[in-house]
């Protein structure tokens, strides 16, 4: 655990310095003031931010981790060369990444909302959910991140790959989705669009923002269903534990093959 | 004392190792010298636990490393490239693995002074040269005077003032009783050095023993004659 700890704190440091996450920050903040400045009012405005943040976040969380882990090897060797386990080193590297992506998060997005959130206290509630959201879906891309790095040993095709993660969950899933439901729209669908919701961590993290913000009736009747399912304080439990099982399935993942990895 | 029996390590198709048995004594130099892609730095590796074994056995004072770790407490390692966390300071740097060696650990670093490192320590290692980079990386290897220094290629990238320095480091932790192995392609530096001489060649050791005697057995005055036959010999 200390070993953990010492490894974590070295990483967080390295890592909130590199001028990288500081343009990150930026980038969010600006984002952030202008789409509340001209995005329109009240829900508008926070569903533009919703966009902003299905999107970018996963993208910088995916690719600046993997690069991030390919510039660490040789640090990496010389962690390894000390006497610490692979598991201290490996986490290291995970909270390392996912700490200070966070922080960005929240005061990029989060600062400027606030300060909304002091004027209308009706902003606290999507705040709450939008910040809850979107540090579930840097744990789950920095996952992703880290399980790509390890596996992928050539930086060029780790860097596609990454990539390749990124337009899968955005762009390709949501295609398979509708070929789903014009192939089959004779059929009953909800469940299985529900299930199929499920296992896309962007598409779940979507659902559960709209639905937030009281928009459910404009995405028709499947949107009856997810009010249904995630209206509930139970669906947003599963929808929360669900995108935590993401996160875990592919750090686990990444953990096993760098376990048994030969640097 | 490193004692290596019957290691074996395959990459997908590649057998980078066939085989290698050899011993590392305390108080010698040991150098390990072979034509690019012999498998130096996989051996090297396997030593530090960054390689998995294959096959056979890596013995370090009679106890297996496999699955180990806390034997790396009593090792130095000098990597062959030098790369740290750009962001932090070469003090942040050395803290850390300090606080990784929990040991009450002997602290030796004589180094710093020698190579004039402390004004560097401050700044962000991304503003560092190579060569500066390389003298933390030593500074790292020999700084928990440790039983046993594993070097990979040390004095490439040191300028000769900082190569010297690291020279009689080297030569003066052999005589107080330090296990040191090290890899090197400059052959005149291998002999000025080392005791012992471990040649590698396709995965496998070709020749192994003092310098003296690989020099009487292949009736050469240079070592770098000696090693040309070795190659071309053994071919």
């Amino acid at each position: 655990m200390t070993d953990l700890r010492q490894v974590l704190a070295a990483q967080v440091r390295n890592v909130l310095r590199s001028r990288w996450l500081v343009g990150y920050t930026l980038l969010l903040l600006l984002a952030t003031v202008l789409l509340l400045r001209f995005g329109g009012s009240g829900t508008r405005a926070l569903l533009s931010l919703v966009n902003v943040v299905l999107l970018l976040l996963p993208l910088v969380s995916v690719v600046f981790g993997t690069l991030y882990v390919y510039n660490a090897r040789e640090f990496i060797e010389l962690l390894l060369a000390q006497p610490v386990g692979r598991g201290a080193v490996y986490l290291g590297l995970f909270g390392g990444l996912a700490i200070p992506l966070s922080l960005a998060l929240l005061a990029g997005v989060g600062g400027p909302l606030v300060v909304e959130a002091l004027q209308d206290p009706s902003v606290w509630r999507p705040l709450a959910m939008l910040l809850t959201v979107g540090v579930l879906l840097t744990l789950v891309f920095t996952a992703f991140a880290l399980c790509v790095a390890v596996l992928v040993e050539e930086r060029s095709r780790g860097f596609g790959a990454a990539l390749l993660v990124w337009l899968a969950c955005t762009v390709v899933y949501d295609g398979l989705i509708l070929l789903v439901l014009t192939t089959f729209r004779d059929y009953p669908l909800e469940a299985p669009v529900l299930v199929l919701t499920f296992l896309n961590p962007i598409d779940l993290a979507r659902v559960v923002l709209l639905l937030t913000f009281d928009v459910a009736l404009l995405m028709g009747y499947t949107g009856t269903v997810f009010a249904r399912m995630f209206g509930t304080a139970g669906g947003l439990v599963a929808a929360f534990s669900m995108l935590l099982v993401c996160a875990a399935v592919p750090l686990w993942a990444g953990y096993r093959w760098f376990r048994r990895k030969d640097f | 004392m490193l004692l290596i029996q019957g290691l074996r390590k395959r990459f997908g198709r590649l057998e980078v190792l066939r085989g290698v048995d050899l011993t590392a004594a305390p108080g010698r130099i040991t150098a390990l010298v072979g034509p690019n892609a012999a498998g130096k730095s996989t051996l090297i590796k396997t030593i530090i636990g960054l390689v998995r074994i294959d096959e056979g056995t890596v013995l370090i004072d009679g106890q297996s490393i496999d699955g180990e770790r806390a034997y790396r407490e009593r090792i130095g390692y000098m990597p062959q490239a030098a790369r740290f966390p750009e962001q932090l300071t070469g003090r942040e740097v050395l803290a850390l693995v300090r606080r990784l060696r929990h040991a009450d650990a002997r602290i030796d670093d004589a180094l710093i002074g020698q190579f004039d490192l402390d004004p560097m320590l401050d700044r962000p290692i991304r503003t560092l040269s190579g060569g500066t980079r390389q003298k933390l990386n030593a500074v790292v290897a020999f700084l928990f005077a440790p039983d046993m220094v594993v070097l990979d290629e040390p004095t490439g990238g040191l300028d000769p003032v900082a190569s010297g320095i690291l020279k009689d480091k080297l030569i003066r932790s052999a005589a107080a009783g330090t296990t040191v192995f090290l890899t090197s392609h400059i052959l005149t530096e291998v002999e000025e050095l080392a005791h012992d001489i471990i040649f590698l060649m396709e995965g496998r050791v070709a020749f192994q023993g003092p310098i003296d005697q690989l020099l009487r057995e292949a009736g050469e005055p240079r070592l770098e004659r000696a090693v040309a036959r070795l190659m071309t010999g053994s071919r």
